[in-house]
């Protein structure tokens, strides 16, 4: 329920969402839609064709000058080697307990100029984090939202939609995890390879009062495609098939990078950042507890909060879960205090007070092909 | 068959209609309520030969938002429930009225369908703030 007290912010689409029939809800402060038509039908289309996301909400900061490479090496576990211009990772802002202050994806744009798309919800606390970060390091750090929107483009026809574009050919050959900057549609743009679906895709970052027009266009020209607009609601039943983290329900700054199963962003090697020793003594201890993805056996919804136990004993919750409409299952993610378990062990998930049978699984859940 | 105008209403958005065939009370969801449930991808019915009460909980909705509760609209024994939901969980939001009704109750007192809804108080109903916050 929206606080009726409280002003929801609106993104440069919010008109377009309106105007095509959009179920709306508040999304920490943002009104957003839900969904168009229906979630499954959503859900469907960026698995077969091509989605549209409003994501403008998400909060982008640009880090520029000398030193701008240097200071992403002290807060992030991932070795800024990989951010030469033209690439992107995703990776996670760490507290000295190795804990998630949030997790982003950072793109090389030149070598004095990066670029970082964060969480809406966390925005201030990463605006304080890495502001408390810079030392004297020469950078310049700037907010580039809410100037600027962000339209992700998902699905195995989004490809196929940025050809169809004159300045975004080459864009639209790009492999996973790059990024591009250029002037299309008449305007500034950003692309960058990445997305929250588990499928190809591309996110685009525009300046604001462009966004309509580029929606538009991309709608317009996508029809034969199959190009659809998405809600929130696909975008999570996606993202958790995919086993990508909900930053606040999967990660939060008391886990770590290690307990979240993202150990691979982590360079040991790649010199000194922080949370790296809290880290290291992780691995050498080992850990206490592991995300694991969880799918039911029998017919029934898991929901985030449920208990999980194993072999009759308590062993974590749930911290995000669902209906998965590609498998046609119920599945989650959670933390469980039982680092060893393997895929096919048998675990219970209450489910409003009944105990349903489920079993540990390989994540992701889905992988496309 | 049941229609929106031969139904009544609870609070809770559940119809149900008094079937002169079978004697039994037929109970659904409102096209209201599929619609704000969305999608249903999972409905747990309750057992057929179980006694409910008025507004008791008695099953569950599950659209891929979340977890909506049904509550029997008047009290009885459940006498049939719809086995074709198990196979198309999604017959409610394409047929509520119809081929989505969710189980039928063999009322033990017939004079509570009169405290439900009639269409327009229901309707009207749904136009004050105690719709948005009641039941689903």
């Amino acid at each position: 329920m929206m606080d009726s007290a409280a002003v929801l912010r609106e993104t440069p689409l919010v008109a377009r969402h309106k105007a095509l029939g959009a179920k709306m809800v508040d999304f920490h402060g943002w009104t957003l839609p839900i969904y168009y038509s229906g979630i499954l039908a959503e859900h469907e289309t960026v698995r077969r064709a091509c989605g549209l996301f409003d994501v403008s909400h998400m909060a982008q900061i640009e880090v520029s000058g000398p030193d701008a490479v240097a200071f992403w090496q002290n807060l992030i576990p991932t070795d800024v080697a990989k951010l030469r211009p033209g690439k992107a990772v995703y990776t996670h802002l760490l507290n000295e307990r190795g804990g998630i202050v949030d997790d982003l994806i950072v793109s090389g744009l030149a070598l004095d100029r990066t670029f970082a798309v964060v969480n809406a919800a966390t925005t201030e606390k990463d605006w304080t984090w890495i502001e408390a970060h810079r030392g004297k390091l020469r950078v310049d750090l700037r907010r580039r939202s809410p100037e600027r929107g962000i339209i992700a483009v998902q699905g195995p026809n989004s490809r196929a939609l940025l050809a169809k574009e004159q300045g975004l050919e080459a864009v639209s050959r790009m492999g996973r995890f790059e990024a591009w900057e250029g002037r299309v549609f008449g305007t500034d743009l950003f692309v960058s390879t990445t997305g929250y679906t588990g499928e190809e895709g591309f996110e685009i970052m525009a300046p604001a009062p462009d966004l309509p027009r580029i929606w538009d266009a991309l709608l317009d020209r996508g029809a034969a495609l199959g190009v659809k607009p998405c809600g929130l609601g696909a975008r999570d039943t996606l993202r958790l098939e995919a086993g990508y983290l909900l930053y606040g329900q999967d990660a939060d700054d008391d886990h770590s990078s290690l307990e979240a199963g993202y150990g691979w962003l982590v360079d040991w090697d790649k010199g000194e950042f922080i949370g790296k020793e809290a880290l290291m003594r992780q691995k050498k201890e080992g850990l206490a507890r592991k995300l694991y993805g969880l799918r039911l056996k029998e017919a029934g919804i898991p929901r985030a909060g449920a208990a999980v136990s194993i072999g009759g004993r308590a062993a974590g919750s749930l911290t995000s879960a669902g209906f998965s409409p590609t498998l046609k299952a119920g599945i989650g993610l959670g933390y469980l205090d039982r680092p060893g378990l393997k895929p096919g062990d048998a675990a219970a998930v209450d489910i409003r007070g009944r105990s349903a049978a489920a079993e540990i699984v390989k994540l992701p859940f889905y992988s496309h092909a | 068959m049941p229609n929106p105008a031969s139904c009544r209403y609870a609070r809770t958005h559940e119809w149900a209609w008094s079937s002169e065939s079978d004697g039994l009370v037929w109970v659904g969801l409102s096209d209201h309520a599929q619609k704000e449930i969305g999608d249903i991808v999972f409905v747990d019915t309750p057992k057929i030969g179980s006694k409910v009460s008025a507004g008791q909980a008695v099953g569950v909705v599950e659209s891929v938002k979340a977890a909506f509760d049904i509550y029997a609209p008047v009290a009885g024994e459940v006498a049939a429930v719809n086995v074709e939901i198990a196979k198309d969980p999604a017959l409610p939001n394409r047929s509520p009225y119809d081929e989505g009704w969710l189980f039928k109750l063999k009322p033990s007192d017939p004079a509570q369908m009169k405290k439900l809804l009639d269409q327009a108080a229901y309707e009207a109903f749904l136009k004050t703030d105690a719709a948005a916050h009641a039941g689903h």
